[in-house]
């Protein structure tokens, strides 16, 4: 099966969704004290800092920023294997009365939300946690749910969405492609 | 369990490519940060059982297998020889079946004879972990060193390291001098002709008779322990004599024309092999190994706990 990719939003407007997400974020928080956004590894982690450097721009702070593999956490080692190679987590050495956001490309089974923030709950106990997906893709096998949403599709689950990031796939967009091409999980 | 990457067992650094050693190594340096959080631990070895089985003393590699294993969630018993049913005369094979026979998932193991870990991982469904069989290797310490390397000099290929002094009877020498190879190092030896094995110039390796030349030419030297409890034999005339032609002196290094890294496996016999101000000294990476031993061991058992490639696409999302 070879179908061509569909453009669910292009550079240009993902800028747009990345820029609302950011005002929904200072809403939702009522500003930015004590406010720290935190990226999944991988491409979370980009759309985190893209996010954090829209509130900056507007709000004139520095918001904290943080990253989170949540490879070790994941409840299916059993029958994925290891990945390769885990990536980077990085995080003040306490969330302790912190609002966080995570944030994720896309928002699938829940899994991977689950899985961080039991991770999350290794650094102290956050006065909140708030999610914020750049795609809800639905599928959900866990009660969970975001806060924040750039994009909703319906995808049926012969089909992968893909979140571009132009660090590190050198294009920018989200797109969706048939699953049997490789990608990430 | 077989991991998809390193197949059941690791044995020595002979038998892996330079591509699983590289991703062992790659997998270990996120998992450093596991160890500075004030909650070292993560979940992703939970319910897994793990027995340390040692035949020989061993502090420093044993304590590191067992935080790795703790930091990683899984659960751990330690069999040491004496004390146990292997003092009664037990084989090596029925005390492992007998613990498999207790449902567990891998041994680590430790033992006076070259070969033990293979004959150990042929018999036996669990992954085996090589922590040091006889003579022939102790991959995990390889890799440690290796990683603590890669950190200082970056990419190997090209590097220079030496490996000093009792290579004849070190484990820890030929799991270097291997990975070091794959990995493009170039590699040279030095030490008493009586402590080099007698067809090391095969080996592809550089061979010194001076600490004074191999100082001069290595960007690392790797001071292995002078096995005193195998000095019966009579390889060195003294102890003395040894630290006067072959010990790692400060007036030696202050003559090199670069900085060495400075390296030991421990335990050190300090004004031995190694003086006290160079295993204290600014270019001394000694304690980096130690800390990169907990990340690395994470990482091998982290690998070997692979479950089956064909269920991942499954498994996505």
């Amino acid at each position: 099966m070879s179908g061509k990719p569909t453009v669910v939003l292009d550079a240009r407007s993902m800028a747009r969704t990345l820029r609302r997400m950011a005002d929904e974020v200072v809403e939702l928080f009522s500003g930015t004290d004590d406010l720290i956004l935190v990226g999944i590894q991988r491409r979370g982690v980009q759309l985190a800092d893209r996010i954090a450097n829209f509130i900056d721009e507007r709000e004139g702070v520095r918001v904290a920023r943080g990253a989170l593999d949540i490879t070790l956490y994941r409840d299916d080692l059993q029958t994925i294997g290891p990945r390769p190679v885990v990536g980077k987590t990085s995080l003040p050495l306490s969330l302790d009365n912190r609002k966080v956001v995570i944030v994720d490309d896309v928002l699938y089974t829940g899994r991977t939300v689950r899985a961080a923030m039991d991770e999350l709950a290794d650094f102290g106990r956050p006065s909140r946690i708030a999610l914020a997906v750049l795609v809800d893709r639905g599928g959900r096998e866990l009660p969970i749910h975001a806060d924040i949403v750039g994009k909703t599709v319906q995808a049926a689950s012969h089909l992968r969405v893909d979140v571009q990031i132009s660090d590190i796939d050198g294009e920018e967009g989200v797109i969706i492609v048939p699953r049997e091409a490789e990608g990430e999980g | 369990m077989t991991s998809p990457v390193l197949g059941k067992d690791l044995l020595g650094l002979e038998e892996l490519s330079a591509e699983q050693i590289t991703l062992i190594l790659d997998t270990a340096e996120p998992l450093k940060e596991i160890s500075e959080r004030t909650i070292k631990k993560v979940p992703a070895l939970r319910g897994m059982t793990i027995v340390n089985l040692f035949f020989e003393p061993s502090t420093r590699t044993r304590i590191s297998f067992e935080f790795a294993e703790k930091r990683l969630s899984a659960d751990t018993v330690n069999v040491a020889a004496s004390g146990s049913s292997v003092s009664k005369g037990e084989t090596l094979v029925d005390t492992a079946r007998n613990l498999e026979a207790m449902r567990i998932d891998m041994v680590v193991i430790r033992h006076g004879a070259s070969g033990a870990a293979r004959f150990l991982a042929d018999r036996i469904k669990s992954n085996v972990i090589n922590a040091g069989d006889g003579t022939h290797e102790h991959p995990t310490q390889g890799l440690l060193d290796l990683l603590t390397l890669r950190d200082r000099l970056g990419d190997l290929r090209g590097r220079r390291v030496c490996l000093c002094g009792d290579v004849l009877h070190s484990r820890v020498a030929r799991s270097n001098l291997w990975g070091l190879k794959k990995l493009g190092a170039e590699v040279a030896v030095c030490g008493p002709r009586s402590l080099l094995p007698n067809a090391i110039d095969q080996m592809g390796v550089q061979v010194f008779d001076r600490i004074e030349a191999a100082i001069e030419w290595a960007e690392a030297l790797n001071i292995l322990r002078l096995q005193l409890e195998r000095m019966q034999g009579g390889y060195i005339p003294s102890l003395r004599e040894y630290n006067r032609v072959f010990g790692v002196t400060r007036e030696r290094l202050d003559r090199a024309p670069r900085d060495i890294l400075i390296m030991h496996p421990g335990p050190m016999n300090r004004g031995v092999e190694i003086d006290s101000d160079v295993a204290d000294g600014p270019h001394s990476v000694i304690l980096d190994q130690v800390t990169n031993g907990v990340a690395i061991r994470m990482a091998v058992l982290y690998l070997l706990a692979g479950g089956r490639p064909e269920l991942a696409e499954a498994a996505k999302g």
